[in-house]
């Protein structure tokens, strides 16, 4: 791999043995995936918070390498745990949220912003289109890949931080343009309805494309809260880390420049594909006794659209509307948070159902409106879910 | 005594036992790292301790927090001493590295059939070498 002097110097350990350390990994994962070269990026995003996931190991590992190294530039934590400003309120352990902020405690010393969410791209952390990144969390990669045309591969935790204190990522996979290309082409003549259409959508697709590049001809335009529903889907039941929607996606018309774009496998879907899948991702006939929306984490107009549905109602069940901080607090100032507490939900920032231990929470049934959750919860948390609309998930938890 | 070439993952040299593998491993919930005991009931080498070998493997899988699973055994003093995989992947490359444990790749003979069970094995990974005893 060639490394130019600058990266050669870091290796060498002329920046100090952290960065020495970051470039020994980034070569050799370089060596691994045939990478010629380093290509310095603008952003990050690091998955790995969640002491759920990463345990006591990851715990030392962040914490050590606090000590002897700082990142170079914009990066962002994906969702920790707990909700760290109401987790007694929320029922969390003292044990695990002490746990779980020497974790983010421990990144921030490595200079990483203390904001957990899956989706930076919401609240900032916004790449133009080519620029190059390493983000790790899988439907915060597809999305930025597929919607905003920045490029980055699949970054596991520590090769995300990894790449942010060292500036740069070895250049291969999603960062070559020619790897950027559709290699399978999904005919869908269906009218979409609502958005758990679109993760089935992505659900059903995932599963049988793993981590090819699937591309979307599709009935009518799609918004861009559907698109992070479909891609989380996609990332979750496959391993997609980019997709096409044509006459939507930006790089919709590069996927299908080259003339093997002809030959591509067509795969036809139709209403009985998205009416089975939406079937088959409620494991129970029991109703939920907490709805758990914002996975991915909630945009500011779909809060906005629970708020209304809200307005004047009173829950028996809970509602957890997941987000970052910085969306909760822009919800505060719309006002939306105060109609939807006063209806009896709350807005759960910096945690999701996905990475937060709700097993422990004495919960039975959790209805989301996510296909990527409604994939997870039942294993990860082992219990059941229902998948549904919000506006059908809200009714069935309210007087 | 023979060498066998290789690719460098992780730096270093160590000399051991080795523990031979067919079956690709997953270090979270695959082994436990404070005994280093593989506690994967599906594994091969379910029940046995890797600490202080020479782990031969196929590949590695799982979840990327693996590599911070090595990182524990290695502070807990349950780490294998060198690792040798057919095909080296992100997760056991970087649990290797950040661990200061010597691990190469890429051997030029079928490793997994050449060496045995508690065969010597010398794994210099700054010269790219195995040496099997």
């Amino acid at each position: 791999m060639e490394l130019t002097k600058y990266e050669q110097d870091m290796y060498d350990g002329e920046y100090g043995e952290g960065k020495a350390e970051c470039m020994e990994i980034l070569t050799s994962l370089g060596k691994i995936y045939n990478a010629e070269k380093m290509i310095p990026i603008t952003s990050a995003q690091v998955s790995g918070v969640s002491y759920k996931t990463i345990g006591d190991a990851g715990l030392d590992f962040v914490v050590d390498l606090g000590k002897k190294a700082d990142v170079e530039l914009e990066t962002m934590l994906n969702p920790a745990g707990v909700d760290i400003e109401n987790w007694q309120e929320l029922g969390f352990s003292e044990e695990f949220t002490k746990k779980q902020i020497d974790i983010i405690n421990g990144y921030e010393s490595c200079g990483v912003m203390s904001t957990c969410t899956c989706t930076p791209y919401l609240i900032g952390n916004t790449p133009l289109i080519n620029e190059h990144v390493a983000w790790s969390e899988s439907s915060a990669v597809c999305y930025v890949n597929s919607v905003i045309g920045a490029r980055t591969n699949r970054e596991g935790g520590p090769s995300a931080l990894l790449a942010a204190i060292v500036g740069r990522t070895p250049y291969y996979g999603n960062h070559i343009l020619e790897n950027r290309r559709a290699n399978m082409i999904f005919d869908v003549d269906y009218d979409f309805k609502n958005e758990i259409d679109y993760g089935a959508l992505g659900y059903f697709v995932g599963q049988i494309v793993n981590d090819k590049k699937p591309y979307f001809r599709l009935n009518d335009r799609v918004s861009r809260n559907n698109l992070k529903l479909l891609g989380a889907a996609l990332a979750s039941s496959g391993a997609v880390s980019l997709y096409h929607v044509e006459n939507v996606t930006p790089e919709a018309d590069y996927a299908r420049c080259d003339e093997s774009f002809d030959e591509l496998e067509v795969v036809n879907i139709d209403e009985s594909d998205i009416k089975e899948t939406i079937q088959k991702l409620t494991t129970t006939d029991k109703l939920p006794d907490l709805v758990c929306l914002g996975c991915p984490h909630a945009s500011i107009s779909e809060i906005q659209e629970v708020a209304k549905l809200l307005r004047g109602r009173k829950l028996k069940g809970d509602l957890w509307i997941c987000t970052s901080k910085a969306i909760k607090a822009i919800s505060e100032q719309c006002g939306y948070l105060d109609i939807i507490e006063k209806a009896g939900g709350k807005i759960v920032s910096d945690t999701c159902m996905v990475v937060a231990p709700v097993e422990e929470l004495d919960y039975e049934v959790i209805g989301v409106n996510s296909a990527k959750a409604a994939n997870y919860v039942p294993n990860m948390a082992n219990l059941d879910v229902v998948y549904d609309t919000v506006e059908n998930l809200i009714d069935m938890i309210s007087q | 005594m023979s060498d066998i070439s290789c690719r460098q993952i992780s730096k270093g040299i160590a000399e051991g036992e080795a523990i031979v593998t067919h079956d690709p491993i997953s270090f979270l919930g695959g082994v436990d790292p404070k005994t280093g005991i593989v506690i994967d009931k599906k594994h091969e080498l379910y029940n046995q301790c890797i600490t202080d070998k020479i782990l031969i493997i196929p590949s590695g899988k799982g979840s990327t927090v693996g590599s911070y699973v090595i990182y524990q055994m290695a502070k807990n003093n349950t780490a294998p001493r060198a690792i040798i995989c057919q095909v080296a992947e992100p997760i056991i490359a970087i649990g290797a590295i950040i661990s200061k444990i010597p691990m190469v790749d890429n051997p030029d003979v079928d490793i997994i059939n050449t060496i045995s069970d508690n065969d010597n094995v010398i794994v210099d990974a700054n010269n790219a070498t195995i040496t099997v005893n």
